[in-house]
């Protein structure tokens, strides 16, 4: 029995981390909490369900589908928001009131257009199959999420730690003023860096309303929580933090359902959020530079 | 005066709705003024309201009682989790304010015995008059604007800028940021309570993430610079559902929208009195 639970502890991991990764990413280039990535999550869904049930393309097409459409709003949504508020100078904390606009912007109109139903995805989209290793069960869809999800963190974090492009956006992490001085094309990394954050929202959007079977204008906003408390756990703005946050919140919720009770799921997220805060606030992993005088 | 009636008839609870607001507006305002931002407020209102709620229901505690308790119990919620919560500074804070939130909510949900659940409170005793709302409001705005000219005011408005030189200049910061957070959770204890005998019924999802964005939204777009910003957000928030009954679906969305244009084109929001000044001048040139 206690295989099982971690291995579902592992793929509920691992659908927190796909969702963190790119919302962190936000965090850790550009400095801005984007509340609005549970919003490009579910534009990522609905793409990719229009694409399956009104063009009827198979579920590679609909992947590619929700990579480019919700790539394309959080592009839209740096040049024509946090662009200006870049420029200005904005305090820190308003760029993050913008996208929580944007987020009740794109989450009404979802609700508007589609409706507020559940909407599913055909069921012979992903072969139901499940695999059985040493008494454990576990689902196609299951083991795609979890290979994906640590496939791309290895990605990000070879492009990060290994190439040019990596040490550029390591250094507008640091300071966006020095990195322009010394040449780097900091707003074009800028759109980049959203660009693929929103599109890997949009991909993680897909698998996860595959995996809980379920596409609603709200989708984003338990997620956004969750991924909140994601980055936190794991420190905001490290790429490894988001898996490990993401498997750490995983196992947390799967044990508190088994052995406390499915009504306290919610709480542990949150409590254990809290803590971790209180006496960790840069994270488990992360580093918070402190001015001091 | 039949006109009165039938207007008041038809919106007294859109007008108490829109003073209640502007107690919520105000006291996320006290906190943006101490450059803290808490979004713990809709929690606060939750524990504010169901105190009362409960004081009157189950111990049929007369109204003053209940009030005073729906102010005093956000308040020692604020002592005991702003010791450590407010060492975070700028979006941690944000952040640990919005977890402390979520498990509020799932705590009341879960107390099932003391809080009826995700069913919530029904049938609790219409004891909000119209005076109690505008009272209230006025005793808020006259401490608040004395608080705002004294000596703590001006300490809020240094450690807005800069708490480090706050500091150096002998400034208690971290009390300062405890009085404006505790001030502030009392205030918007006092709505909930007030909230909770107007509308009858209350429930854990009504103080949730986008109750404390509604807030939040309220206070940004009338401005924060002073009394007069949050009042005026609160005002218009409250109404615009109303005007904008056509939209249906799209209702929120403009919400949104508003929330977006004004952080973006009216960054000190709408009541900005310099702006006033600089239009005046302009007209007279």
């Amino acid at each position: 029995m206690l295989e099982q639970q971690l291995v579902n502890a592992l793929s509920l991991g691992c659908v927190y981390a796909l969702f963190a990764l790119g919302f962190t990413l936000v965090f850790g280039v550009l400095g801005v909490i984007n509340l609005s990535h549970g919003a490009i999550f579910m534009i990522g869904a609905y793409a990719a369900l229009q694409v399956v049930t009104k063009l009827a393309f198979p579920l590679w097409a609909s992947l590619i589908a929700a990579f480019f459409v919700a790539g394309a709003f959080g592009l839209a949504i740096d040049y024509l928001v946090l662009k200006p508020l870049r420029q200005r100078n904005a305090p820190h904390l308003i760029p993050m009131i913008a996208t929580i606009g944007l987020a009740i912007f794109f989450n009404s109109a979802s609700q508007g257009i589609f409706g507020a139903e559940n909407l599913r995805f055909p069921s012979d989209l992903v072969p139901d199959q499940q695999l059985h290793f040493w008494g454990v069960q576990i689902s196609v869809l299951e083991v795609a999420i979890i290979a994906l999800s640590f496939a791309l963190m290895a990605g990000l974090l070879i492009v990060m730690r290994k190439t040019q492009l990596g040490r550029a956006l390591r250094a507008i992490a640091e300071s966006p003023k020095a990195a322009a001085l010394l040449g780097i094309n900091v707003e074009g990394l800028f759109y980049l860096t959203s660009f693929t954050a929103a599109a890997l929202g949009g991909i993680s959007g897909v698998l996860i309303a595959l995996y809980s079977n379920a596409v609603f204008p709200l989708m984003g906003q338990p997620m956004l929580h969750k991924g909140i408390a994601v980055i936190i756990l794991g420190g905001m703005g490290d790429i490894r933090g988001a898996l490990i946050g993401g498997l750490f919140l995983g196992f947390a919720e799967v044990m508190s359902v088994a052995y406390i009770g499915s009504t306290m799921r919610d709480a542990v997220a949150f409590g254990l959020l809290f803590i971790v805060l209180l006496l960790r606030p840069q994270g488990m992993f992360g580093k918070v530079l402190e001015r001091k005088a | 005066m039949e006109w009165f009636d039938n207007f008041w008839q038809i919106y007294s609870n859109l007008v108490l709705t829109i003073g209640i607001n502007a107690l919520l507006a105000l006291s996320i305002w006290l906190t943006l003024s101490c450059g803290l931002l808490a979004m713990a407020n809709a929690a606060f209102m939750g524990i504010g309201a169901y105190t009362a709620s409960i004081l009157t229901m189950n111990y049929g505690a007369p109204f003053p009682v209940a009030l005073a308790a729906g102010i005093a119990a956000p308040t020692v919620v604020a002592l005991v989790i702003g010791g450590p919560t407010l060492r975070l500074s700028g979006v941690y804070l944000a952040m640990a304010t919005l977890g402390f939130g979520e498990v509020v909510r799932v705590m009341i949900l879960n107390a099932e015995s003391l809080t009826g659940g995700a069913l919530g409170l029904n049938g609790i005793p219409q004891l909000t008059q119209w005076w109690h709302v505008i009272a209230a409001l006025v005793i808020t705005l006259l401490i608040l604007w004395r608080l705002r000219r004294s000596r703590i005011g001006r300490a809020f408005e240094a450690i807005k800028e800069d708490a480090v030189a706050a500091s150096l200049m002998g400034i208690a910061v971290n009390a300062h940021k405890m009085l404006a957070f505790a001030l502030g959770a009392g205030i918007a204890g006092l709505a909930g309570a007030l909230n909770a005998h107007l509308t009858f019924f209350i429930g854990p999802s009504e103080y949730g993430f986008d109750r404390g964005v509604d807030i939040l939204t309220m206070t940004i777009l009338g401005g924060t610079g002073g009394l007069t910003g949050p009042v005026l957000g609160a005002l218009i928030v409250t109404l615009l559902p109303e005007l904008l009954r056509n939209f249906r679906d799209f209702r929120t969305m403009m919400n949104g929208a508003i929330l977006v244009l004004i952080v973006l084109f009216l960054p000190k929001g709408l009541w900005d009195p310099q702006r006033f000044k600089s239009w005046f001048k302009r007209g007279r040139k």
